[in-house]
């Protein structure tokens, strides 16, 4: 069901727990299906003995997807129109993640309402790893 | 990364779209997606990003005859002296990703990716030391010409591994 602009406020928000307990399997499964093969997020030998990190971490292109999926449940299908992030933390098994959009700004462009929203995923510690912004069409 | 043809197809979104936890059926099932507003299967917001799968000289992706720099009877398949570096491991870390979606690709669409480089800057970071920060900007087209996501890409070298 798409927002409306008519009862969207700036300052309203909406979350999602995007993943709990994110297990390597779900790191294989998105290095399969995105063709990214980077040994530091599957490979734990490689990783730990060679790159130096404690464990295989998160694609940060797994992170914007699963927050991607809080955006789309909250936005609607196919009503994304910008859609951007930095990557703040990395993000390692056994996190979970919350995804929240709060709404920046509802405004007009080109005849049509387009919403603003600031973009945040925080792990169970309260930590940031994704920080963005994303826009949609919505409804008058 | 130029990718000259990146077919769109139904049983990829369906695999990327699990991979990242999201099981709206939208991604899965085209009886359902008729009912959408869409009216089709389309793909989710990040699924551009596999067209690594057909750039053939992606980097990221084993290749046969050549080393690979993951593990097998050695912790690394390259020697460390020839690895270049870089704290990530190869190719370094993404710090940022940016799209503009003009349209949502669907299956059947069939894209080309072209790349332009971008800015490169440094930085002194806290954590893992000099960062040598690079921009990439990927415009996807379809098989009429029209620009259907426009994707802007950072990435980082990193002087030594991220502080924990």
């Amino acid at each position: 069901m798409a927002l409306s602009a008519s009862t969207l406020k700036v300052g309203d928000t909406y979350e999602e727990q995007v993943v709990e307990d994110l297990k390597r399997t779900q790191l294989v499964q998105y290095a399969g299906a995105s063709g990214d093969y980077n040994p530091v997020h599957t490979d734990e030998v490689f990783v730990t003995k060679v790159a130096g990190y404690p464990s295989v971490f998160a694609h940060g292109m797994l992170s914007m997807g699963m927050t991607g999926k809080m955006l789309t449940n909250y936005v609607g299908d196919g009503r994304l129109t910008q859609y951007g992030v930095r990557f703040t933390r990395q993000v390692w098994p056994g996190d979970s993640l919350t995804a929240k959009a709060t709404v920046k700004a509802v405004r007009q462009e080109e005849g049509g309402h387009i919403v603003d929203l600031d973009v945040s995923t925080v792990n169970q510690d309260g930590v940031e790893v994704v920080s963005g912004y994303a826009s949609a069409r919505v409804d008058p | 990364m130029a990718v000259e043809k990146f077919p769109v197809e139904a049983s990829h979104i369906l695999m990327f779209a699990r991979s990242v936890g999201d099981y709206n059926e939208i991604y899965a099932d085209e009886e359902y997606a008729k009912t959408t507003e869409p009216g089709s299967v389309i793909a989710p917001p990040t699924f551009v990003q596999a067209s690594a799968q057909f750039d053939p000289d992606y980097f990221l992706r084993p290749k046969p005859g050549k080393p690979w720099f993951g593990s097998g009877k050695e912790p690394t398949g390259i020697k460390k002296e020839d690895s270049g570096g870089g704290g990530g491991g190869g190719g370094g870390l993404h710090a940022e990703q940016h799209y503009e979606y003009h349209r949502h690709p669907k299956p059947g669409d069939v894209l080309t990716a072209t790349v332009k480089p971008g800015k490169k800057w440094e930085k002194q970071g806290k954590r893992s030391g000099k960062l040598l920060f690079s921009e990439t900007v990927t415009e996807y087209r379809d098989q009429n010409g029209e620009l259907v996501v426009t994707a802007r890409s950072v990435g980082v070298q990193t002087e030594r591994p991220v502080d924990q």
